[in-house]
């Protein structure tokens, strides 16, 4: 155990701390230096700020791999946290440099501060194994969403996305709380080893179930799974496009990989270690899972918004990739972190175009008529990122369902009739996703040509190439989180 | 050498992408480079083949962990559906040469779905499989509903969600087959020597089997063939009964019956006098061969009766596939060759020839056109090809057919009475379109005065090669099967069917 003292803290958050400080930073770039400017200086000045704090935080995680923990498992430095931090961190990037072509507030410095706030909470989430932690860097998380949400002050939309959003979220984590307080009590401690160790050692017990139910529904909310999803249209049609692109992307993989680390490290037998076995909580996630792919999937069909049904696929994915915690092994783990990257990837990508089209005014589907002819280059970007979303190969979507489905089915062969389940729910999704291809590609219009910024372009187009790159070459991103997850004691 | 058909298809294709602006001319021309150079990849392969042999072209490490591997090989049943892949790409792009319309996109699709298919026939690892399978489905949704006609949108999306049902069947059977094998290999040389129990290979057999088999067009899920094949511009509707259902098909017999051979086992019971999956498949594949041809007796559109006919002759496919015997195993082989390129003559005469000069594909308003004097090359094109159909001897149709009856007496005396009923019901739908179509059969009207005959342009040079191309293929294996059966018999004695030839072998 590494001693707990200040400089030690500092050393091993020392990431979650740039982040943090750039946050500040971007604030005072913005309200000292550019104030009364044009706003595309604005957005320069604060994106570079941004960016260039990121690019450091991601350079201190890739140089300096630094395991250890710290403080009762407070903080725990493995190489798979840094390596989900970089992406974390990668994708705040990728949300920035989409928010600075945007005009949807004054407020430039705030927007940025806000968001990476939002990512140290992300950071600190997915490197603690402390139950206390964990809440707290949740709240920080989902107030920054929140307050996200709501940036768009001209719309009325935007402030009652945020509304729903917070109480939901306000609900779920009072749930999340009153579980992690059963635990407590039922173990005497809120580090997961030892929590795994007391609530395992006897048969399941009335209480544990609550708590594990409360538990679920906290986490539940957070990836926007079924029946806990009731906010994420809203969220998603609501809110500006880069802070849903936020909510779609990166807050998924920080609350997915917590969720698996917790369900596996702080609920199943083994403590401390990720262990194949059947854990108490199948059942519970199992109806988690079936509710999400049916839900999800079948309620998109009736979407004429092309972001609510982006909302409803997610609580379709949210399924799919609950069948990687149920594996609860660390190849399920594996495919979780594989899935969930790249699903954010394409949804990002997805939100990214809509961005580019903001000036449009997009929201129907069928608004999106003909882009093919008018934006030839995001109509292509958006063809990839549908169809890998849609799980068609050889892009990245598809590869991630193989190896979830075939993990889930590994670990525990009675998952097979879920995995037939979410298998033919893929078959409907292929449905929705295609009838938006339809317009964009089938459908013509008299539109103009489309100028997006080449910045967007460029990332945009940065997005769809890691999606195909990563389906066609799944090893760039397996072998990482492989030998990340080497580290993890079987 | 001939993984270079995907690459060099999948390279004109990222041609035609990256300049979408290209004249319709251009794109055509690098479609035609395109398709020709990997039919003569093709034909140089096959002439350097020793048949029996299983020639590896690459085999490289993909995904370690899972044991997946970019492995790609051919054996000689391989080499026939690349042959009959190049040859009705070629001739497709031929009868393409009118598109103007978004041509470069056009073709671009069209070289996906040729590259994803030759990916199929081309790959040995069950995981490359399905990539390349799966691949295929969205050029087709497409090609279909952008450049397609009755009830384009409607059709199209029911072949891409008919097609993606179905692989999602394949896929359950793809993911159970690697956790029953430990993860190790998905390598279909290995898989194909694997004791897989019997329990196992009894669910797994009829899912991945109907799982192909809908897009062979096996009855009652078939019903994605006619629509699709109607609504499709003509270069598509040629891939789709040409090439499209032989992936089916081919998967029947390269995935679900090469590895799972014990699925066709016999039950421990009996339902409605069926006892295995095979007898239950056998007659499916006999309902569609009588039921496909009956319909197309009675259709008014033109294209549905080929769309029909094309139900009926894949079901010589599958129920030749069912014997299990040497002969209707080659018989079926054989019949996918010659039914992609029949069926595809068949369409072209239809969709490019007739429609695309007559706007009209209704039989009844044909017959008063006497299209057989207005253009007699499409009559004679349509008479070669019915009779290549119908299996008039010196056609490929007619060695396919006659070995898959001899096969199936040998299996089921009966059904070879029924599936030979299917075929003199062929004879009558074929005639009956002929003589409507071309020459005014069953007209009430007098032959109109001579405008609309003047009215029609001729029939062009690129259509006349393309036309020829396929009735050089079906005259020569007519004339000389053996050209195909050296390829194909040999491969089916070869030890990766072991499985099959213990099983019920005669």
């Amino acid at each position: 155990m590494i001693p707990a003292t200040a400089f030690n803290l500092l050393r091993y958050a020392l990431p979650e701390v740039i982040v943090a400080v750039t946050g500040l930073a971007a604030l005072t770039v913005d309200l000292a230096f550019t104030q009364g400017r044009r706003n595309s200086v604005r957005w320069a000045a604060a994106g570079l700020t941004a960016c260039a704090g990121c690019v450091a935080a991601i350079l201190v995680l890739l140089l300096r791999p630094l395991p250890g923990a710290l403080a009762d498992g407070m903080l725990v430095v493995t190489p798979l946290t840094q390596m989900v931090q970089v992406v974390l961190v990668a994708f705040t990037i990728l949300v920035a440099l989409l928010a600075v072509n945007s005009d949807f507030t004054h407020h430039i410095g705030e927007y940025l501060g806000v968001i990476l706030f939002a990512t140290a909470g992300m950071m600190v989430l997915v490197s603690t194994q402390n139950l206390l932690v964990i809440f707290a860097s949740l709240e920080l998380l989902s107030l920054s969403l929140y307050i996200l949400t709501a940036f768009d002050k001209r719309s009325p939309r935007s402030s009652e996305a945020a509304l729903k959003y917070f109480l939901f979220g306000g609900m779920a984590a009072s749930f999340f709380l009153f579980g992690i307080s059963l635990l407590y009590g039922l173990s005497g401690s809120i580090e997961l080893g030892e929590v795994a160790a007391a609530v395992t050692s006897h048969p399941i017990t009335p209480l544990l179930a609550v708590a594990m139910v409360m538990i679920v529904t906290g986490f539940g909310f957070k990836v926007a799974a079924a029946p806990f999803h009731l906010w994420t249209p809203d969220a998603y049609q609501g809110g500006p496009t880069p802070s849903a692109g936020l909510v779609a992307s990166s807050s998924k993989i920080a609350s997915f990989f917590v969720f698996a680390i917790v369900m596996a490290l702080g609920l199943s037998a083994e403590a401390g270690a990720l262990h194949p076995s059947t854990a108490t909580w199948t059942p519970l996630l199992v109806i988690v899972a079936t509710l999400s792919l049916v839900i999800g999937n079948l309620a998109a069909l009736a979407q004429t918004s092309f972001r609510r049904l982006l909302a409803y696929s997610a609580i379709g994915h949210a399924g799919y990739m609950l069948l990687g915690i149920l594996a609860n092994n660390a190849n399920g783990l594996r495919a979780l972190v594989y899935y969930v990257i790249t699903y954010a990837l394409a949804t990002l990508g997805a939100f990214g175009v809509l961005a580019a089209l903001e000036k449009e005014g997009v929201d129907q589907i069928r608004d999106l008529a003909g882009l093919a002819r008018r934006a030839p280059f995001l109509s292509f970007c958006l063809l990839v990122f549908l169809l890998s979303l849609a799980g068609i190969p050889p892009l990245s979507g598809f590869f991630g369902k193989f190896y979830v489905f075939s993990a889930a089915y590994f670990a525990d062969s009675g998952l097979l009739w879920l995995v037939c389940l979410a298998i033919a729910m893929s078959v409907v999704s292929l449905y929705y996703y295609l009838r938006v291809l339809k317009q964009v590609y089938v459908r013509d219009s008299e539109g103009e040509p489309i100028a997006t910024p080449l910045l967007t372009r460029i990332v945009v187009g940065f997005m769809a190439l890691l999606v195909v790159a990563f389906g066609c070459f799944p090893g760039l991103l397996l072998n990482w989180i492989g030998s990340a997850l080497a580290t993890i004691p079987h | 050498m001939l993984a270079w058909t995907i690459y060099i298809s999948f390279i004109g294709a990222a041609i035609l992408m990256l300049r979408p602006k290209a004249s319709a001319r251009t794109a055509r021309v690098v479609a035609l480079v395109a398709s020709v150079a990997t039919l003569a990849l093709v034909i140089i392969a096959t002439i350097r083949f020793t048949p029996g042999e299983l020639l590896t072209i690459t085999k490289v490490p993909w995904i370690p962990s899972l044991g997946i591997e970019y492995h790609l090989a051919v054996d000689g049943i391989s080499l026939v559906v690349l042959l009959l892949t190049g040859i009705v790409g070629v001739a497709g792009v031929l009868f393409s040469w009118n598109v103007e319309k978004r041509a470069a996109e056009f073709f671009a699709f069209y070289l996906v779905l040729i590259g994803a298919v030759y990916g199929v026939f081309l790959s040995f690892d069950l995981f490359l499989f399905f990539v390349f399978y799966e691949l295929a489905i969205i050029p087709k949704y497409f090609l279909i509903a952008i450049w397609g006609s009755t009830r384009r949108e409607y059709a199209a999306m029911k072949l891409a969600l008919y097609s993606f049902a179905g692989s999602a069947m394949v896929l359950i059977g793809i993911i159970a087959t690697l956790v029953e094998t430990g993860g190790k290999t998905l390598n279909l040389v290995e898989l194909a020597r694997y004791p897989f129990p019997l329990h196992f290979e009894m669910w797994v057999f009829p899912l991945v089997f109907v799982g192909f088999a809908i897009l062979a067009g096996m009855w009652p899920f078939h019903t994605w063939a006619p629509t699709g094949h109607v609504a499709a511009p003509t270069a598509a509707s040629m891939l789709l009964a040409g090439v499209i259902m032989k992936l089916g098909a081919y998967g029947c017999l390269r995935v679900a019956m090469m590895l799972f051979p014990a699925g066709m086992g016999a039950w421990s019971f009996h339902v409605l006098g069926l006892s295995s999956w095979r007898n239950l498949f056998a007659v499916l594949a006999l309902i569609g061969i009588v039921y496909g041809a009956s319909v197309a007796l009675v259709q008014r559109d033109f294209k549905f009766v080929i769309g029909y006919s094309s139900v009926s002759h894949m079901g010589f496919v599958l129920l030749g596939l069912m014997t299990l015997t040497q002969t209707g195993l080659g018989g079926a082989v054989v019949q996918m060759f010659s039914h992609a390129v029949i069926a595809s003559l068949l369409f072209a005469v239809v969709g490019r020839m007739v429609y695309d000069r007559t706007h009209t594909r209704f039989l009844n308003e044909l017959a008063p056109m006497r299209l057989a004097h207005a253009i007699p090359f499409a009559a004679f094109t349509f008479v070669i090809a019915a009779m290549a159909s119908i299996g008039l001897p010196g056609f490929s149709g007619f060695i396919a057919e006659f070995e898959i009856i001899i096969g199936t007496w040998q299996a089921w005396p009966v059904l070879a009475v029924l599936a030979a009923v299917g075929i003199l019901i062929g004879i009558g739908f074929t005639w009956r379109a002929m003589d409507k179509a071309f020459f005014g059969g069953g007209a009430t009207a007098e032959p109109q005065p001579a405008a609309p005959h003047a009215a029609l342009p001729p029939i062009t040079i690129p259509e006349k090669i393309g036309a020829l191309i396929l009735i050089a293929s079906t005259v020569v294996v007519g004339v000389y099967p053996r050209l195909l059966l050296d390829l194909i018999l040999p491969a089916l004695n070869s030890p990766l069917f072991d499985g099959l030839r213990k099983g019920a072998w005669r």
